[in-house]
């Protein structure tokens, strides 16, 4: 197999992790404090938090908390409830506790209030910090890894450099058996013709069509497209064009399926993520900013994501990194501490995009292997997660 | 002959990519026609690569990206003021956007 072997964290479910953290998730924003406050008595260290902000019952919320208190790189969780809220943290604890994790509960209506609960939840993350240095750890193959790609402050330079450049490691990880997972389809409008052809089967070609166009009818709705002003001042003038050089990100490998936030890829391949929300429109817009995509990216099991910006995003995440991937030349001279591929060397002449996709691609499994990337390093980890509506996918989704 | 502070990404295309900040006043190769440059163009950005009617497609990657809204004329900018979506209309800031 391609690259050297990565050290991996070996879970009690089988599954394998690239990194080793404790999660700290608030059930709603009523206990984000108290989370914040055991979180940064541990500044530096490997514990993440995470939450709900909604005191709303939402199945997608649910589904959203499940998956991310049980990715491959998380080890224990810490779940923060003030107790009258409507999140369902019986249901979410015995989901963590069935994949083998150490998890508690801390209700702090119940548990003497914000002091008291701060002081227990510190010394519970403290005893479980000790244990995550036992976890086993094993060899893993890049083949193994579940990567996700975004891009964020994209302008006239992500769609020649940084994206075609993530393309391109993308084929040579789905190449290695990897699963790869693009999304945004409100950021694929125009590309639906073009990438429905790529299909594995007809019947999924389809599929991919009628989610491109559930994007179009929801911005319609709304009155916006996806698309920033910063957008036009990096030169891009419409939503086809921003699409068209999103699009670049998916490589060229066959598209092997489509999925939806949270679900996890069946096998290796290119998968594509409708994130755009099933029936009327409600709840607002589908992902309020990037990181809210990252998060469903890291929901659908991935361990690490490629974020290739124009304009100079400097955002993180918290459970799993992100690599800075600039398009523009120009930012990157400005923004040289936030970012960890230098794309834009392409158009000064400096490096070829097979050569900047080697690159990513090598970076890929250094980050894998324990590298921590320029947001790790600044410690980002931007966390968001709102209300959504999603139907299951349907059968021709996930072709055999 | 093309100048090469711009980009040919498809011989579909009726625009070219500016991949060097050209400022106004300098004189840009468009098909081998020199035009002067009225506004500084920012890395990014596009010219067109020879005239194009009102309601024509502007083709970058060799797809469409839109319809002029005007005539443009080679080696103009071509941007918001001058193509619109033929999907939802982009939104900018009057301040910001050129």
């Amino acid at each position: 197999m391609t690259g050297a072997p990565i050290l991996g964290y070996l879970r009690p479910d089988g599954r394998k992790g690239i990194r080793n953290i404790v999660v700290v998730a608030y059930l709603v924003e009523c206990a984000h404090h108290v989370g914040r406050e055991i979180v940064s008595h541990f500044r530096g260290g490997q514990v993440h938090l995470i939450g709900f902000p909604g005191c709303f019952p939402n199945p997608y919320a649910q589904k959203m908390m499940d998956r991310l208190c049980t990715h491959p790189n998380v080890g224990a969780v810490l779940l923060l409830s003030l107790g009258c809220e409507s999140f369902n943290k019986f249901s979410l604890s015995r989901t963590v506790a069935a994949s083998g994790r150490p998890v508690a509960t801390l209700t702090i209506q119940e548990n003497g209030g914000t002091l008291s609960t701060i002081a227990d939840g510190i010394g519970w993350v403290e005893q479980y910090l000790e244990e995550l240095d036992r976890v086993p750890r094993v060899p893993m193959d890049p083949g193994e890894l579940i990567v996700g790609t975004i891009c964020g402050g994209s302008d006239g330079t992500s769609g020649i450099t940084g994206n075609p450049a993530a393309g391109l490691a993308f084929d040579r990880l789905v190449e290695a058996g990897a699963a790869c997972i693009f999304e945004e389809t409100g950021e694929l409008i125009g590309c639906e013709e073009i990438m429905a052809d790529r299909a594995v089967t007809p019947e999924l070609g389809d599929e991919l069509r009628a989610s491109v166009a559930k994007a179009a009818r929801y911005y319609a709705t709304l009155g916006y497209g996806s698309f920033a002003p910063g957008n036009a001042d990096g030169g891009l003038s419409t939503i086809e064009e921003k699409s068209l050089g999103a699009y670049a990100k998916s490589g060229s490998s066959p598209i092997s399926g489509l999925i939806k936030p949270g679900d996890i890829p069946p096998k290796g391949g290119l998968y594509l993520m409708d994130v755009v929300p099933d029936g009327d429109v409600r709840f607002g817009f589908p992902n309020i900013s990037d990181n809210a995509e990252i998060v469903e990216l890291i929901a659908s099991g991935c361990h690490l994501t490629l974020f290739v910006t124009g304009r100079g995003s400097v955002s993180g995440s918290a459970i799993a990194p992100v690599i800075k991937i600039c398009a523009n030349p120009e930012t990157y001279r400005r923004l040289p501490g936030d970012m960890d591929v230098d794309a834009g060397r392409i158009l000064d002449g400096a490096a070829t995009l097979p050569e900047v996709g080697d690159e990513i691609f090598d970076l890929v499994v250094a980050v894998a292997n324990g590298q921590a990337t320029k947001s790790e390093q600044l410690g980002h980890r931007e966390f968001i997660l709102t209300y959504k509506t999603f139907e299951p996918i349907g059968p021709s989704c996930l072709p055999a | 002959m093309t100048d090469p502070r711009l980009l040919l990404l498809s011989e579909k295309d009726n625009v070219l990519v500016v991949c060097r900040r050209i400022e106004a006043g300098e004189t840009v190769l468009v098909g081998g026609h020199a035009q002067v440059l009225e506004k500084t163009v920012a890395l990014g950005h596009k010219l067109a690569r020879r005239a194009i009617a009102a309601g024509e497609k502007i083709v970058k990657y060799g797809t469409p990206i839109g319809s002029a809204t005007r005539a443009i004329a080679p080696g103009e900018h071509v941007h918001v003021h001058n193509l619109k979506s033929d999907y939802t209309r982009t939104h900018v800031i009057a301040e910001a956007g050129s």
